[in-house]
């Protein structure tokens, strides 16, 4: 195929409707609210962390929200079938959060939740960089960042060919921003007009070296995205009511466009210690500290 | 596809396992001499008299100790972002412009990502530009995204680059000065964070392109660049016990090779030759001194590597890791003893 090709077909929205059997929600109970989701994420990311004692912990807190949503509100997926063909795909392109996905897969049934005391550990199936060769869930081996949106291109093409109503989505970072190959990618996915595409951009204002607005600066992203022929919602990624009417929007929007959903975040959400903490893309939390991160988190877990 | 797709069943619950996050800023066990970041500390001190030195990074100054260097010299220190390819185009541009710049990213993102930025805005020109990389071979759990297990065999196919990988603190500092005063690119494996400190109690001095014979032993020969020098000197210390008198010969400089140090060595009769190196087995040093040593016809007694296999590795902490690849201090010392005992058992 040379070009863009307005015959591809495009995401039939009655194809979004889960057949029998299929999509959220996942792990244990029906109808669980979504804030118990979240909830759930950040505790499991809590207990991962405290394994290493180290690590990407406040990452896992800030975008545990956006998780809940994407697994229990926006995606298809059996639970027993990682591999179904009818899924949505979750591509998740910061290897770095793989901490934060585990909790996710973990309340979604995907993953046991005794293999959490393995998080990082030698033999273990739950390494600290998200790895496709290891995980079931784990759509792709990302950690080598600014990788993820363009494999998504080429899921979402070849998903089309196959005539699929799935949808990919595409977790990756403000980070990631600075690197060319996601601009790349984002304008390839413009081109192709993806409509079966959702991006997602944690924005934490986070990355290695200190915040990403200190960084490089990234901003103004919206319109960037715009500007690549991108359909696009900025919403606050830790108000879950925002995040359902941003993705809902995005799944059913008409127009022949990719989309993507960015997620301002604040890292460590719900321990607020740690949301404090300034330095926090890899960070140390004392052996004494655990219990109280657990208490805090606890704190806030609504009825 | 279907579940043998992974690579390891569910695990067994078990007890305490060793964490990938453990040795995350540091390569030296409990009880060894470190100094912390001596390249950081070196190019500090270097640029207060060659104020041509400017320092880039792509969003890993932290962690390659070039903020030792952006704290004493803001006004030289340029964040390029998480953007390898373009930190490696804009070096080159200072470059060109009158500077000296030194920068820095993980080996991986060097060698895989920014490859033909480095050959054509760089090499092909022969600018001066030092390309300094942590986490240079087996040195992270993290696992293949992080683990820069090629990184040798990648840039010794480019031209005009130099190559050095440096064994401790020691020679880092040493190597740092060097590599500024030499014209033309260089790559520089680093070792960042606490590093161990051991060619300092040898008398040794860095020299770029030259190789050096540390200790001298009549049974076998090791070859090695990186920390992989350190270990053999570990190793050739415990096979005494074995009345196995082990050299090792310090390649520091990977490209290009130190020819005529290797070649009076190794043509030393009677020694075998271990060539070992914290490096893929495909396309390192190991093969550069099979190379030269065939080419030249000198045969050692016998030739033998130590050297990671030619797979994507497994994530997990890196004690585990250098022993299941064979480049432990312990990996190394039963693999040469066994070696030169076949030999023995052989002759009788
Ligand atoms: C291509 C590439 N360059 C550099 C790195 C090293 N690295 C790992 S995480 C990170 C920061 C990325 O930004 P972001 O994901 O926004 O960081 P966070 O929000 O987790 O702090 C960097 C530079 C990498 N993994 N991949
Ligand atoms: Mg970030």
């Amino acid at each position: 195929m040379a070009g863009p090709q307005p015959g591809l077909p495009a995401s039939g929205q009655d194809e979004q409707t889960p057949p029998d059997g299929a999509g959220p929600p996942g792990g244990a109970g029906h109808n669980v609210p979504l804030h118990e989701r979240a909830y759930r994420i950040r505790r499991n990311a809590l207990r991962m962390g405290e394994v290493q004692g180290q690590g990407y912990i406040a990452q896992a807190l800030g975008v545990a929200d956006v998780l809940a949503v994407s697994y229990f509100h926006a995606m298809r997926y059996r639970p027993e079938e990682p591999e179904w063909e009818g899924r949505d795909r979750f591509l998740l392109s910061i290897g770095h959060y793989a901490i934060a996905l585990y909790a996710a897969l973990i309340e979604a049934g995907i993953l046991p939740e005794d293999e959490i005391e393995t998080y990082g550990t030698d033999d273990s199936r739950l390494p600290m960089s998200g790895m496709a060769s290891y995980t079931p869930g784990m759509e792709i081996t990302g950690g080598s960042l600014g990788q993820g949106l363009g494999i998504a291109v080429g899921m979402c093409l070849g998903l089309k060919c196959k005539r699929s109503g799935s949808f990919v989505y595409c977790l990756f970072s403000d980070g990631e921003c600075d690197e060319g190959s996601v601009w790349e990618a984002a304008m390839s996915a413009g081109s192709w007009k993806l409509d079966n595409l959702v991006g997602i951009v944690d924005v934490n204002n986070m990355q290695a070296d200190g915040p990403s607005t200190a960084v490089l600066n990234f901003e103004p992203l919206g319109a960037k995205f715009e500007a690549f022929g991108w359909h696009v919602e900025r919403v606050d990624g830790n108000d879950l009511e925002a995040l359902v009417a941003a993705f809902d929007r995005a799944r059913r929007l008409a127009e022949p466009k990719p989309r993507i959903v960015i997620c301002d975040t604040r890292m460590g959400k719900g321990v607020p210690f740690l949301e404090a903490r300034e330095r926090n893309h890899f960070l140390r939390v004392e052996p004494e500290e655990w219990s109280r991160a657990r208490e805090a988190l606890d704190a806030g877990r609504l009825a | 596809m279907t579940r043998d797709k992974y690579r390891r069943p569910a695990p067994a619950p078990a007890g305490s396992r060793l964490t990938t996050s453990a040795m995350i800023a540091s390569l030296a066990g409990p009880d060894q001499r470190t100094r912390p970041a001596p390249f950081g500390h070196a190019l500090a001190e270097l640029a207060r008299e060659r104020t041509d030195i400017v320092g880039v990074t792509a969003d890993l100054a932290k962690y390659t100790d070039l903020h030792i260097f952006a704290q004493a010299h803001p006004e030289r220190f340029f964040q390029m972002g998480m953007a390898e390819q373009v930190m490696i185009s804009a070096a080159a541009g200072l470059a060109r412009e009158g500077f000296t710049p030194f920068a820095t990213t993980y080996a991986v993102f060097a060698s895989r990502r920014a490859y033909d930025f480095i050959a054509m805005a760089i090499a092909e020109e022969n600018l001066d530009v030092k390309v300094v990389c942590a986490l240079p071979g087996l040195t992270t759990g993290y696992g293949p995204s992080h683990q820069a297990t090629e990184d040798i065999a990648i840039f010794r196919g480019m031209p005009n680059l130099t190559i050095i990988d440096p064994c401790d603190a020691h020679e880092i500092e040493q190597a740092v000065p060097a590599i500024a005063a030499h014209r033309g690119p260089v790559y520089m494996r680093l070792l960042r964070g606490n590093v161990p400190l051991c060619l300092d109690e040898y008398g040794y001095r860095f020299e770029l392109g030259k190789a050096q014979l540390i200790r001298d032993g009549q049974d076998a020969l090791i070859v090695s660049s990186g920390f992989m020098t350190m270990r053999a000197l570990e190793a050739a210390e415990a096979l005494r016990a074995d009345k196995l008198e082990v050299g090792v010969l310090h390649v520091p400089t990977i490209k290009p090779l130190d020819e005529a140090a290797i070649l009076r060595e190794a043509g030393r009769t009677g020694r075998m030759v271990i060539v070992a190196e914290n490096h893929s087995i495909v396309g390192g040093l190991g093969e550069a001194v099979a190379g030269l040593l065939m080419r030249s016809d000198v045969r050692p007694a016998a030739f033998r590597q130590i050297a990671l296999p030619d797979m994507f590795l497994d994530a997990g902490a890196l004690p585990t890791l250098h022993d299941r690849y064979g480049i432990s201090t312990e990996a190394m010392t039963r693999r040469v003893r066994d070696w030169l005992g076949e030999r023995a058992a052989a002759a009788t």
